[in-house]
């Protein structure tokens, strides 16, 4: 018997379901909520308006911190990655704040910004300049001599030349470290929830927790992360599809 | 064969002047704490509009000389001065063709060879544009991407994006060294064409003799590590070029020789 190919994910998931359901069956009081009780879970979100709340108020933290992390990596990447002297003097610090986890920072961002959305949004931020900066110094660095060389033939300056030649030939790669650090931030706003505020998802998933064991309300949680960063996901990579960078991707193959 | 003439048989004695002179260039690199000669003792004159190879086997420095004519590298000594002022650095009046590697990836065919035209008004811009397409045979790629296009399309486009900007000079290094074999020779016919027509000075790095004799008025013999120059070699035969010529053989072979190689295998 030969399936759609559509169907073979769905079934497989289905198949899971069933185990997982069964599982839970056999050793009802050692394991998790099965599918039914969290799908019950999710429905009791949805009555009590919370689903939309609390991923409007993660998506918040997220768009916010995700923004400003790439209005000051991208111009920053792009100067550093230029300069060799800038890139000498930053390179030390960069590879020393790099291995810290962005959850390293949460003491730090209650210090400063107390416990609310703007401790979040700075954790996010710590978590996705890094790797963006990163990615965009290393992107520069890559760019072949002869782009460079034909921009200054053509009389650019150094503003004209990073704008003109140097964006538009790290543009596909940016997109990707784009794509990772949204994923990335999507990571962090949960984690950051748990502790830094009393909204979001992260803080619906230690709440069910702390005020009653619901773990069918964690399971929820967790199914609408999932969920809410596939949708992300996917945004962002129709923007990789777009015909200026399409290059990019073409050149690989 | 003399060939220490400097003044050409074909061209009139009154339309010459010097574009460009290479006077005493030396050029030593650093690699890993020893230093390197790459050119040693460069002279040469090269008036105005003339098209020029310089020859060599690879290795020999001949890119190196034409970078650094360019402005993309300084002489360790010696100068390079082009309508007698000392190059200093890169110019639109002198644009450098890089084989097809130089093409933007992320432009269109037009949104290349519009790349130098920034400043000038769009209209102008558009119909110099299509000038240049249609100059370099590619009605009708205007909005593909070069991804989308041949190795010789894409050299055509970056030839456009230089002819575009009116330059006085054109360098261009082993432009055709990509291409396959038929490509190379329709191209090399366009190139005499579009040189017939605009009368740019170029200065064409190549290290196949045939090309050399078909397309230059002087060819430049360079000799390996360090690169010097080792003869120049005037071509007085008129375009188009009969490549079965006994002219043009005797020349063929000259050069040959002179890098000191027979010509039966």
């Amino acid at each position: 018997m030969k399936l759609p190919v559509w169907l073979r994910p769905v079934l497989f998931i289905l198949v899971l379901l069933g185990a997982w359901q069964l599982a839970v069956y056999l050793h009802p009081h050692q394991l998790l909520p099965g599918p039914i009780k969290t799908a019950h879970g999710i429905t009791d979100l949805v009555h009590h308006g919370l689903i939309i709340k609390y991923t409007v108020a993660s998506l918040f933290r997220v768009t916010w911190g995700f923004f400003l992390a790439v209005i000051v990596a991208v111009p920053l990447g792009l100067i550093i990655g230029w300069y060799r002297r800038a890139e000498l003097a930053f390179n030390p610090i960069l590879q020393i704040l790099r291995p810290i986890s962005p959850l390293a920072w949460i003491p730090i961002a209650i210090l400063w910004f107390g416990v609310g959305d703007l401790a979040a949004v700075f954790l996010i931020f710590v978590g996705c300049f890094l790797p963006l900066l990163l990615t965009v110094i290393n992107a520069v660095q890559s760019v072949p001599a002869v782009y460079i060389n034909a921009g200054r033939n053509f009389g650019l300056g150094p503003v004209t030349l990073m704008r003109r030649v140097l964006y538009p030939a790290i543009a596909p790669r940016l997109m990707t470290g784009l794509r990772i650090t949204l994923g990335l931030a999507w990571l962090v706003v949960v984690a950051a929830e748990m502790i830094a505020v009393n909204s979001g998802l992260g803080f619906l998933i230690i709440d069910a927790r702390n005020a009653g064991n619901r773990y069918d309300l964690v399971l929820a949680g967790m199914v609408i992360i999932g969920v809410v960063g596939l949708l992300l996901d996917n945004g962002i990579r129709s923007l990789e599809r777009a015909k200026a960078l399409r290059w990019g991707y073409a050149e690989k193959s | 064969m003399s060939t220490k003439t400097m003044i050409e048989t074909n061209t009139p004695a009154s339309t010459l002047r010097h574009k460009l002179r290479i006077d005493d260039v030396n050029m030593i690199f650093t690699r890993d704490g020893k230093s390197l000669p790459v050119l040693e003792n460069i002279n040469l004159e090269v008036f105005d509009g003339e098209f020029i190879c310089l020859l060599g086997p690879s290795g020999c420095g001949k890119s190196t000389l034409l970078s650094a004519i360019a402005g993309f590298l300084k002489p360790t000594s010696g100068d390079i001065l082009i309508d007698g002022e000392i190059v200093r650095g890169p110019d639109p009046r002198r644009i450098f063709v890089f084989q097809e590697r130089g093409v933007f990836p992320w432009l269109t065919v037009e949104g290349n060879i519009g790349f130098g035209l920034g400043k000038l008004p769009r209209a102008e811009r558009s119909r110099r544009i299509a000038h240049y397409v249609k100059m370099v045979g590619l009605e009708g790629f205007e909005k593909s991407y070069p991804h989308e296009l041949s190795g010789g399309m894409k050299q055509r486009v970056e030839v456009a994006r230089a002819l575009a900007v009116n330059p006085d000079v054109m360098f261009l290094d082993e432009p055709f060294g990509a291409l396959d074999s038929i490509t190379r020779m329709i191209m090399r016919g366009e190139l005499l064409r579009i040189w017939q027509a605009e009368r740019k000075t170029i200065l064409f790095v190549t290290h196949d003799i045939d090309e050399a004799v078909q397309l230059a008025d002087r060819v430049v013999v360079m000799s390996a590590r360090p690169g010097r120059i080792q003869e120049i070699v005037p071509i007085d035969i008129a375009h188009p070029r009969d490549i079965s010529s006994p002219r043009y053989l005797e020349l063929r072979d000259g050069i040959l020789s002179q890098i000191g190689l027979a010509h039966n295998l």
